[in-house]
């Protein structure tokens, strides 16, 4: 869904500073740019972003991924501005962030933008329903009006017959579905999510991930993801930025970063991948070959393990095709399947 | 040597008592000797507060004002005209609601002609018969808790009037109707302006600090001058001393709050004003009206207090019972003001743990049941008072049982207190007799026979040892303004009491939590007590133990001792509790015995927290001895209500006060940053 080139991207972010702590604007002036952690640290300074720069396009999924401390959050809110970042530009839709007033602001958020929170973040005294309405009401939407744009919110996240019920009354997976609801209903956008499922248990988490699959596939919204789980940004992600310091490690597709991890630090978190499960044949096919005999056609987009099978007790060479228009676009050896696999 | 010393806290501490005692002996008693007394160099400072009170009365800011009467402008000074608006603004309120209790129309009085009100005699405003205001209790209590909750209200309410205290009782309620939610709009401002702004909070911390340690008594002078006497005045005192705990609270409250919620609302676009009230106040709710409560519980507590400066109500005749010794009804009287805590206290902490329920799919009648049952009943009992007033001759039972004409067991208690003090008083007696020949009196002497210097360094040596430099310094400034002062003795005398009362009530406290902390059964039992006595107000108290001791320093200690065992026994349980569990399996893992697990692993890790207790301790006790000059000690408490009687009385009072206020604080400085240590040593937070 990438689109570089011919569209402009709705959040872009030029060397986005923050750090923590008094006079951090000086001493940020001071260091020309090259911001070194410790000795900001001795200086009573933390650094919580350091040079951050992205962009992120119409529809595209961006997950960032760090460890605590990494700055992730912290660079989502710069984004949001929730906190002010200490220095560089950040552009919504080309327009820049830092340079609206609060009123301006209050706008931006009430009609482009929607977050979702590690710890739901509900309001305790509202039911279901008046969480989700909560957002709308704020912009001064009738009552009425709403509670039934936020009644259809509920069904979409499927949480129709407990819009009554206050958040105590809920388990972990059911509030958070309400979070996401509420961060829908007023139809951002983009979509910001700060480790949504983290504070759920595994097998909910992976069952709120495919629901969550399932949104996007329908609402197709900007989105930037926020996690610590490396499994869950591959899965999720269209780009991802690993983050470590409050230093983008490396921005690219979860593929690349499979492939070609770019420092020793991604390098210790792709070690372990399953990659059979992670990669695509387009990641791995060679140019096409004009001659190519053999009958067994595969999809660029198929995962290796789905296709494995078939291509490992294939002898010769096979076409890849691109879905969309069958055209050939190239040629897969089984050999190199297996070195991707189990060589290193 | 030197290196043992620096390490070892026992040693610093023994060679601290070393030098303490050699000064304590070496300085000769001579009241030249300027390390013998200070200098009163701040004598003058009561004065000057008369003064600014004085300027800013008569002669600050004076505006022309038309007299009507005399036709002419008359110079007013600014301020005084704010106090005295304020005065009648507050009294119309405690007056209104009090009309509505007890009947009467003054209050309609204001807006309409007075000759109008003369003119037609038969204009009164019926007060709600006390049927219907029991009935009222009961469904509050049910609105807010259930059942249970209810008979309480209703029998209490009952109590009252069936005893004959109705009259005093609702004037007590309607002062505390009127002045508690006045404290509470002021402390929620204040506390969410604190909240918005570090600087305001910091600047309202050491104010809130000075009016919550600050006795009583010494708000009442500078209120009367300023105010004038009456209930008004009472209840401006009663909310210059209750509004501290709501802006403690409201801060609390609202910055617990976790950052994700006030970011949720951020990013659903509140503005300002919609984040604080959609957002921060119904999340903190709990917290604000926890707050609530403790607004309304110092309240009470101001009830008897208040009434030196005019308030009327349970309170004034609590007073003249037990100025006159009249102990039987003081303690009726005292048990209508405990029911009036207890059930206030009830409801509010019943509201505070309310929860919202889901109502829109209720019908109207669901919704609004106890207000239509309150109309009914409100309709029924009128009804029925109106004919209580054809059936009775004079006192109609059915719409307010007049003061004293209802039943009473003043009578029996009376003989039973004879009874105790023929059958007891030579024990009794004796034993006061002993306790103050031999305890008391060679503790006042050896505190009033210590040099300041000594006093100076055991303060400051302590302050050094806890919290190096600055703890010294801090302590060390505020005892220094006492010490500057007349009143130097007086301060010692309120010490040794209060050092009396503090070591007894701490020994009892830790032995009874201990104990009680031991399983959840007796935790649970012995919290309850705790609760239900902190519910009293501080001179209900004095009742029992004047009973037993007469007019004596062993009384006043005795009531201490009691008011001031309760927090310490609460937070020794609460400290002992909180030890984790897999601390306690770690302990018997190692096969410890009960009482190893008790002195190595219990107590090391609860002790900070109990020494919070004890911090609360202290200031419980020094309160109830400054009290205590309610029915006579010789120590600052008596300056201060001797001070009630005099014209330039205020000066006095306040600086007093503020003695009282900065002993307590320079002993909270001590014990927290102590415990603030000790727990960043031990890793709990």
């Amino acid at each position: 869904m990438q689109n570089a080139n011919n569209s402009k991207p709705v959040i872009k972010c030029e060397s986005v500073y923050k750090i923590f702590g008094p006079n951090a604007k000086k001493l940020l002036d001071d260091s020309n740019g090259k911001v070194d952690a410790k000795a900001f640290q001795e200086a009573g300074c933390i650094v919580g972003v350091n040079n951050a720069s992205l962009e992120v396009y119409k529809g595209e999924m961006l997950v960032v991924m760090g460890l605590s401390g990494s700055g992730k959050s912290t660079l989502l809110r710069c984004i949001s501005r929730l906190t002010e970042s200490t220095s560089g530009k950040i552009y919504i839709d080309g327009e820049d962030l830092n340079a609206m007033n609060s009123k301006e602001l209050i706008e931006l958020r009430r009609n482009k933008m929607g977050m979702v929170f590690q710890n739901f973040a509900l309001l305790p005294h509202k039911t279901v329903l008046e969480n989700i309405a909560f957002p709308l009401q704020v912009k001064g939407m009738a009552t009425k009006e709403s509670v039934n744009k936020a009644m259809e919110m509920v069904e979409l996240v499927g949480l129709k017959g407990r819009e009554n019920y206050f958040p105590r009354e809920l388990s972990g997976g059911q509030q958070q579905r309400v979070g996401i609801a509420r961060s829908l209903a007023v139809e951002p956008d983009i979509w910001f999510l700060d480790e949504p499922f983290s504070a759920l248990d595994p097998l909910i988490r992976k069952e709120m991930q495919d629901e969550f699959l399932r949104l996007q596939g329908v609402l197709n919204k900007t989105i930037m993801f926020i996690t610590h789980d490396f499994d869950e940004a591959l899965r999720l992600a269209d780009r991802i930025a690993i983050m470590k310091d409050g230093i983008i490690e490396q921005l690219d597709t979860p593929d690349n970063i499979v492939l070609n991890p770019a420092t020793d630090y991604v390098k210790k978190f792709t070690k372990d991948v399953p990659r059979e499960k992670i990669l695509k044949i387009e990641s791995i096919m060679d140019p096409p070959d004009g001659n190519n005999s053999n009958s067994l056609k595969i999809s660029k987009d198929a995962i290796i393990q789905t296709v494995a099978e078939s291509i490992l007790n294939s002898k010769e060479p096979i076409s890849v095709i691109d879905p969309k228009n069958n055209q050939v676009v190239g040629t897969l050896y089984p050999s190199k399947v297996i070195k991707v696999l189990f060589g290193h | 040597m030197i290196n043992n010393l620096k390490n070892s806290r026992p040693m610093q501490f023994g060679l601290l008592i070393l030098v303490f005692l050699f000064f304590y002996f070496i300085i000769p008693h001579s009241e030249n000797n300027y390390l013998w007394r200070f200098p009163p160099l701040f004598k003058g400072f009561p004065l000057f507060i008369n003064n600014l009170i004085y300027n800013a009365l008569y002669e600050w800011f004076p505006l022309k004002v038309w007299d009507p009467v005399f036709e002419m402008y008359e110079d007013k000074p600014i301020f005084r005209e704010v106090t005295r608006a304020i005065s009648r603004g507050v009294l119309f309120l405690i007056v209104f609601i009090r009309e509505i209790f007890l009947g009467g129309a003054q209050t309609i009085g204001v807006f309409v002609d007075g000759s109008w009100m003369s003119a037609n005699k038969w204009f009164t405003w019926p007060a709600l018969p006390w049927t219907v205001v029991v009935a009222g209790f009961m469904l509050i209590g049910m609105q807010l808790q259930g059942i249970r909750l209810a008979l309480l209200a209703g029998i209490g309410a009952f109590y009252l009037s069936f005893f004959g205290q109705w009259q005093p009782s609702m004037q007590t309620l309607s002062f505390v109707l009127i002045t508690a939610p006045i404290c509470f709009i002021f402390g929620l401002s204040l506390g969410i302006w604190g909240y918005l702004n570090n600087k305001v909070e910091n600047a309202l911390q050491p104010i809130l600090n000075i009016a919550q340690t600050m006795p009583h008594f010494s708000f009442l002078v500078p209120v009367m001058i300023l105010f004038g006497i009456g209930d008004h005045a009472g209840a401006i005192a009663t909310i210059i001393f209750a509004t501290p705990p709501m802006v403690r609270l409201t801060i609390l409250g609202l910055k617990k709050i976790s950052p994700e919620v006030v970011e949720s609302g951020l990013m659903s676009g509140c503005n300002k004003f919609q984040l604080l009230f959609k957002v921060l106040i119904p999340t903190a709710r709990t917290d604000i009206l926890i707050g609530v409560n403790q607004v309304i519980m110092q309240c009470l507590a101001m009830t008897v207090i208040a009434s030196f400066i005019g308030a009327k109500g349970l309170g004034f005749n609590l007073k003249l019972a037990l100025n006159s010794l009249k102990i039987g009804k003081a303690a009726e009287i005292g048990i209508c003001i405990v029911i009036i805590a207890v059930v206030l206290d009830k409801f509010s902490l019943a509201w505070a743990n309310k929860q919202k329920n889901y109502f829109a799919n209720l019908n109207f009648f669901q919704r609004n049941k106890n207000l239509i049952y309150f109309v009914v009943i409100l309709i029924i009992g009128s009804v029925f008072a109106y004919l209580g007033s054809l059936y009775f001759n004079n006192i109609n039972y059915l719409y307010l049982i007049p003061y004293e004409k209802g039943f009473s067991i003043s009578p029996l208690i009376d003989s039973a207190v004879d009874w105790v003090w023929e059958t007891f008083f030579y024990y009794l007696n004796s034993f006061n007799i002993f306790l103050i020949t031999n305890v008391l009196v060679p503790m006042k002497n050896a505190y009033l026979g210590m040099p300041v210097i000594s006093t100076f360094i055991l303060v400051m040596g302590v302050g050094y040892i806890i919290g190096g430099i600055r703890s010294a310094v801090i302590v060390g400034l505020l005892i220094l303004f006492i010490a500057l002062s007349e009143y130097w003795d007086r301060a010692l005398i309120t010490a040794y009491m209060a050092t009396f009362a503090v070591l007894i009530s701490a020994v009892i406290g830790l032995v009874v939590g201990s104990i009680c902390a031991q399983n959840s059964k007796s935790t649970k039992f012995m919290l309850f007590i705790c609760d239900f006595f902190q519910t009293f107000p501080s001179f209900v108290y004095l009742i029992p133990v004047i009973l037993l001791f007469g007019i004596t320093d062993t009384s006043v200690l005795l009531a201490a001792i009691v008011y001031a065992t309760i927090p310490a026994t609460r937070y020794t349980i609460e400290g002992l509790r909180s030890v984790p569990l897999s601390l306690h399996e770690a302990g018997s893992m190692s096969g410890v015995s009960r009482l190893q697990r008790w002195t190595n692993i219990e107590i090391p890790l609860a002790f900070p927290h109990i020494m919070l207790g004890i911090n609360q301790t202290v200031i419980f006790s020094l309160f109830m001895v400054i009290l205590g000059a309610l029915i006579g000690t010789e120590d600052l408490g008596q300056v201060i209500m001797g001070a009630l009687s005099r014209s330039d009385g205020a000066g006095v009072a306040l600086t007093l006060g503020i003695f009282v206020s900065f002993m307590c604080l320079a002993v909270d400085h001590l014990i927290r940053t102590w415990a603030d240590r000790q727990k960043k040593l031990l890793g709990i937070e």
